[in-house]
């Protein structure tokens, strides 16, 4: 994976010491909270219910053992000894002191981590698929792109005061595992297979316009091939439309997927491409030999050759894991292991410091050094010898990180809600516990195959409910917390957004609706049908007469 | 009755205005009535509190304050998924004191 | 620079201040005279490019330093060839310095004085930059690949 120059360090040593000085500014009443708020935010520092959040940038998903051991040393000694596995494959502290922030980001840079851009209006943490590297159906690697990419938008002067976030995702398979036109901006890696045009060149599809919060869009498809080499040229185009353009007098609506929808897809292309030709005759755009530097770092690990494919499973508890939590890998002899972190009863995404250490040492151990983070709250190990599997399982099962539930009923999304979060209306995490309680059974589970139920506490949708198969909205209604049923979301290459069934429930009746829902799913489904598709098919009548009835 | 509630500047705790200062716990917080706002603006510009507003309280039987809209309560009491991470982790009457 | 004391106008130019006022750019293109033009945060300042050659200064006014429209205005005035003065005014805060001055702004009017220790760290703080922008910074790529000059590698 990528490794810090002298460069880079200096760059993050340079923020740690300006957060430094800021903060100190702040404590000693040199700023007021207005002023040092947005500062905070450019580096992951909210003031959320209780306390101090910060929010640790992994960049495209991927950490190191030895970064992992430093999440779970700042979970130690800085919070409560646990951490948060956020959407966007991020790791947030929930119990952070404002007078400790500049030693935490210090410690964070000894080993080439920061919070740079991960909150505030800024372009933030770059997405990428949790199995970069590993995946069967990859054409290539997105993630040295997407350090291209972290790097010409890290301090951007032209775009250090955006109207709002911008969230920009890389993936280069059919498959999308991180919800890439939920994104502001969108990069599918493509492989030119026109034999009139230059075959086989990679290049960009780019999606502009995507966003979840009140006014939800999918990204729309801006541009069929970009060559890569021209993407900072791309990048300031449709940020400069963005900037200039963009309304400032509601907050609201500062969004770019709110430009796109009031100039309209062409018209906004139309100006994106004028912009770009701009850019391009600066010559300002970032190498072909700069992307080969980085691209280095990513080169695949040392794969031993001559692997059996064949998994002993005469222990019936690993067959089962092994069943549902592993993935095809691109080399023989190895799998790709997602890491649950869903417990029946638990708090999605949480994991404490001891297992953030223990899987930290089985990445060392067993999968090249390598963690991701995954935009659904889990865990991969990307590259595990099939013959070491027996093993990583028993280690993980001793730490209560062996569920079987991946894409499952209870591998549920859920924002932090009520229970963390200033922002929410409702508690989420409650609601998540109680439906994985209904659906423990595991058989129930895997006879009712993919099904992605996706909590938000409030209409800011950090949980995702317009992506979910299943979605859930909490809202206030007079001061109780009540929730909304959305249905026919997904956030996967077959992109969709759900839609509200009628009227909310409280705490226990959402639960029983969900349940009505599945069940209905079960009477209409045909054969190999997922949820979704039976949805799509029959659509919504059927599913309001159960759940309403 | 109104009180008021806050961060500590430099912690983030939550805390809440005792008449004279900034306590903890919630069961110390105190009617500001109609100098609330006063309040508010001399402890914030002191850097004594930081991101502080006033909310609506209940007096509950023995009149201590209990804040009127759930969110406040979860602020004062903690998350309550995580009752060990509470104030009152051996209270087990805590949690319908929230909800 | 001295670095004690508090500041409302930093200027990193040597000419003759302009002291011509900035009129709004409706007025600039009813005066022919007029030299120095003020952009609101809302104008679309690619109107002035035609007129460029007669305009020693643009101010641009931010109305809340959260407003970031007037970093893409002073960038596009730059990429134009401006080399005129382009001054900050209105809510300019000494975190916005460095950004400001590599898009191109060479003199700040800030509402609030500036604290002049203060805007010392302020543009200090980055040893270099992750790319282009308007001034004549090096970007880290660039560094890296002094093979590669392509004609900014003096800056460095």
């Amino acid at each position: 994976m990528y490794q810090y120059d002298k460069y880079d360090q200096a760059m993050v040593d340079a923020r740690v010491a300006e957060f430094r000085e800021q903060t100190r500014r702040r404590i000693e009443g040199h700023l007021t909270d207005d002023q040092f708020k947005p500062l905070r935010l450019k580096n992951g520092l909210y003031l959320q219910l209780h306390a101090y959040m910060l929010r640790v940038a992994i960049p495209y998903g991927t950490v190191s053992s030895r970064q992992f051991r430093m999440l779970a040393h700042i979970a130690r000694k800085y919070d409560r000894g646990y951490g948060h596995v956020t959407t966007r494959q991020n790791m947030q502290y929930n119990w952070i002191k404002l007078e400790e922030a500049p030693d935490i980001l210090a410690d964070l840079a000894t080993v080439q981590m920061h919070a740079i851009q991960t909150s505030g209006e800024s372009i933030r943490n770059v997405s990428a698929d949790q199995y970069a590297g590993a995946a069967a159906d990859e054409i290539i690697d997105p993630r040295p792109w997407a350090e291209v990419i972290r790097q010409i938008t890290s301090f951007m002067p032209e775009f250090s005061y955006l109207p709002r976030k911008f969230k920009i995702a890389v993936i280069a398979s059919d498959e999308d595992r991180v919800a890439m036109r939920w994104h502001d901006f969108g990069i599918r890696i493509v492989k030119n297979e026109n034999p009139e045009n230059g075959a086989g060149e990679i290049g960009f599809e780019c999606y502009a316009g995507g966003g979840m919060g009140r006014t939800p869009f999918i990204a729309y498809k801006i541009r069929e091939f970009l060559p890569p080499t021209q993407i900072l040229s791309y990048l300031q185009a449709v940020l400069r439309v963005w900037n200039r353009n963009a309304r400032r007098d509601n907050i609201h609506k500062q969004r770019m997927k709110i430009l796109v929808h009031d100039l309209g897809e062409e018209e906004f292309r139309r100006q994106v491409e004028e912009e770009f030709q701009n850019f391009l005759a600066l010559g300002q755009d970032v190498p072909q030999a700069e992307y080969d530097r980085v691209a280095a770092y990513f080169a695949p690990p040392p794969f031993e050759t001559g692997l059996s494919d064949e998994i002993d499973r005469s222990d019936p508890d690993f067959a089962l894991w092994a069943d549902r939590q592993l993935v095809a890998h691109k080399a023989p002899g190895y799998a790709i292991v997602n890491i649950s972190l869903k417990p029946t009863g638990g708090i999605p995404g949480d994991m404490s410091a001891e297992q953030m250490e223990l899987v930290a040492d089985l990445a060392e151990k067993y999968s090249f050094d390598e963690v991701r983070a995954t935009h659904a709250q889990n865990l991969v190990l990307p590259h595990v010898r099939k013959a070491d599997l027996y093993a990583v399982w028993q280690a993980l099962d001793a730490a209560g990180l062996a569920g079987v539930n991946l894409d499952l009923v209870t591998d549920i999304i859920a924002c932090p809600g009520l229970d963390y979060c200033t922002l929410a209306n409702a508690r989420s995490i409650p609601v998540a516990q109680r439906i994985a309680e209904r659906f423990a059974d595991l058989d129930r589970q895997r006879d009712l195959g993919e099904l992605k139920i996706k909590i938000s506490g409030c209409i800011n949708a950090c949980g995702h409910h317009h992506a979910g198969h299943i979605g859930i909205l909490g809202v206030d209604r007079k001061g109780t917390e009540n929730y909304q049923l959305l249905l026919g979301g997904s956030g996967s290459e077959d992109v969709s957004q759900a839609k509200i069934t009628g009227p909310g429930f409280d705490e226990a009746g959402i639960v029983d609706a969900v349940e009505r829902a599945v069940d209905r799913y079960r009477e209409l489904r045909e054969p190999g049908e997922r949820f979704i598709d039976t949805y799509r098919r029959v659509g919504f009548d059927p599913f309001k007469e159960s759940i309403y009835g | 009755m109104k009180i008021l509630t806050g961060n500590d500047l430099k912690t983030g705790a939550v805390v809440w205005w005792d008449g004279s200062g900034w306590s903890l716990h919630v069961e110390d917080a105190t009617d500001a009535g109609e100098h609330a706002d006063m309040i508010l603006a001399t402890e914030t510009a002191a850097c004594r509190v930081n991101g502080g507003y006033a909310i609506d309280g209940v007096p509950d039987d023995h009149g201590k304050a209990r804040p009127a809209h759930i969110k406040d309560r979860i602020r004062a009491y903690g998350p309550t998924v995580r009752p060990d991470l509470s104030l009152k982790p051996a209270d087990p009457d805590a949690g319908s004191w929230v909800i | 620079m001295a670095d004690t004391g508090e500041t409302t106008l930093l200027r990193f130019r040597d000419d003759a201040v302009p002291d011509e006022p900035a009129v709004s750019l409706d007025a600039f293109f009813d005066q022919s005279n007029a030299t120095a033009v003020r952009i609101e945060a809302g104008d679309d300042v690619r109107l002035l490019l035609p007129a460029l050659d007669r305009v020693r200064l643009v101010e641009i006014d931010f109305p809340r330093f959260r407003d970031g429209r007037g970093f893409s205005s002073a960038r596009i005035l730059r990429e134009a060839g401006f080399t005129g003065e382009i001054k900050a005014t209105g809510d300019v805060l000494v975190d916005l310095l460095w950004f400001m001055r590599r898009c191109g702004f060479d003199s700040f009017a800030p509402d609030a004085p500036l604290n002049l220790a203060d805007v010392e760290i302020a543009l200090n703080h980055y040893p270099n930059v992750y790319q282009h922008a308007a001034d004549d910074a090096v970007p880290i790529w660039a560094l890296r690949h002094p093979e590669l000059n392509r004609g900014t590698a003096d800056n460095a």
